[in-house]
């Protein structure tokens, strides 16, 4: 909710600003206590809270799992294995289904990208002043709690399944083959120029794809989040229009949270699968 | 939101999380499942063997007695024809034996009556002899009627 102190735009300006560490304008480095400054640290900086969040819960589920595949047995399951196992059962049938080539990495892959992108959508649904109203109060100027409405982190994953791509593509049709895909398809070797581009602007357009389709899902969910709170931001004492838009909020932000729980598993889930589909073009001779 | 180096470290930490969770999450938790398929699939293999091995077992056994059964009727016939065979064959015996008892019986009479009557045959010509000197009122030589007498006690 806005103080007075805060007018609308600041609040959802405040919101949606990353905690940026990097060189300031006076040359020292440490965090940006503004938009302009985060903006002028250019490529060099890094957005500690998005960078914290990823590690951390990647680090938690990675933990869980490593608990539950130490103790991993045939007998009777505990509950944490017979999650765990549920949740790989469900990801290597998924995989299963998409990916028809032979490759060992592609459902751990599948398994890291689920759920890693599931924990940090997750932190969508910390109703959202929590945080940054605690780390406000520790003296952190921002604090962006969900990584996966931060770019970086987007990009940052879809550039890692794009290399994978490429050098899948390399390694299963070698290079003359990739070569040859990106080339010689779809007009026959005298439209070579325009066969690049096509192919070229299919072959960027997934890890773009990608990136934006979870980015601009988390980011939106967010704004309406923000939105919502702003209402109950219009309390003006006991009026009539100011219980109404509180109670409003209210519900509005229960049944955004409740549809968000379905956004926030299927964007993962979405993630997931083309990033296996993708892989699976990669291991698939064209045809 | 620009764009900055939280970018490739986001990568970085993206690879080495799919590397810990193949080396460490994946490969035994995978393991495990595999096993335990394995294990229940054996154990449902191993009822269905009980099952049809009881069904075996069950036939088995109802062919035994099925067999003790026959057997044991054929004892008991053969036990019946037994007893009265032997029932006949006393019979038979006692027959023959009292047939033969009966035999010598009759014979011993027979020779009881004979030597009676040879007795008597001397014992008359005694009489006679005793009679007829007395009725003579002499000694008659018994020598000389001997034949006489001798004729007598034939005809007696």
């Amino acid at each position: 909710m806005s103080s007075e102190a805060h007018t609308s735009a600041e609040y959802i300006k405040h919101h949606l600003q990353n905690l940026t560490y990097g060189q300031l304008p006076d040359g020292t480095w440490g965090v940006a206590h503004s938009a302009e400054q985060a903006k002028a640290m250019g490529f060099w900086a890094l957005n500690l809270d998005t960078f914290i969040m990823s590690l951390l819960l990647g680090a938690v589920i990675m933990f869980v799992f490593y608990r539950a595949a130490q103790s991993a047995s045939a007998g009777t399951p505990n509950g944490l294995q017979n999650f765990c196992e549920w949740a790989l059962e469900f990801i290597d049938n998924s995989v299963r289904g998409s990916f028809s080539g032979k490759n060992t990495m592609i459902g751990p892959l599948a398994l890291t990208i689920f759920f890693w992108v599931f924990s940090m959508n997750l932190m969508d649904l910390i109703p959202i002043d929590y945080i940054p109203l605690l780390m406000t109060s520790l003296g952190v100027p921002f604090f962006k709690v969900v990584p996966s409405t931060d770019p970086n982190a987007t990009f940052g994953m879809a550039i890692g399944v794009f290399m994978l791509v490429l050098y899948y593509s390399v390694k299963m049709k070698g290079l003359g083959g990739f070569v040859g895909e990106l080339t010689l398809q779809p007009f026959g070797k005298f439209g070579m120029p325009v066969n690049l581009l096509l192919e070229g602007v299919n072959l960027i357009a997934k890890p773009i794809s990608l990136a934006l389709r979870l980015f601009g899902n988390m980011y939106a969910g967010e704004m309406i989040f923000i939105l919502i709170a702003l209402m109950g931001g219009a309390w003006a004492g006991f009026s009539m229009g100011g219980v109404t838009l509180y109670g409003s909020q209210i519900l509005l932000s229960l049944g955004w949270a409740i549809f968000h729980i379905l956004i926030v598993t299927l964007q993962a889930f979405i993630f997931m699968t083309l990033t296996v589909v993708y892989l699976d073009m990669a291991h698939q001779e064209h045809h | 939101m620009n764009i900055n180096a939280t970018l490739l470290a986001q990568t970085i930490m993206f690879a080495l999380f799919v590397w810990f969770c193949m080396k460490f999450v994946w490969t035994p938790i995978m393991a495990a499942l595999e096993a335990r398929k394995k294990l229940i699939a054996d154990g449902l293999a191993d009822a269905d063997r009980a099952k049809h091995d009881l069904e075996l077992a069950a036939k088995r056994s109802a062919e035994v007695l099925r067999e003790a059964k026959e057997k044991v009727a054929e004892i008991v016939a053969n036990g019946e024809k037994r007893a009265s065979e032997i029932v006949e064959e006393a019979k038979a015996q006692a027959r023959v034996e009292g047939d033969r008892i009966i035999a010598g019986a009759k014979a011993e009479i027979d020779q009881e009556v004979f030597r009676a009557k040879e007795q008597l045959r001397t014992q008359v010509s005694a009489i006679a002899l005793a009679g007829a000197g007395k009725i003579l009122g002499r000694e008659i030589d018994a020598k000389a009627h001997n034949d006489l007498l001798d004729k007598l006690v034939a005809e007696i």
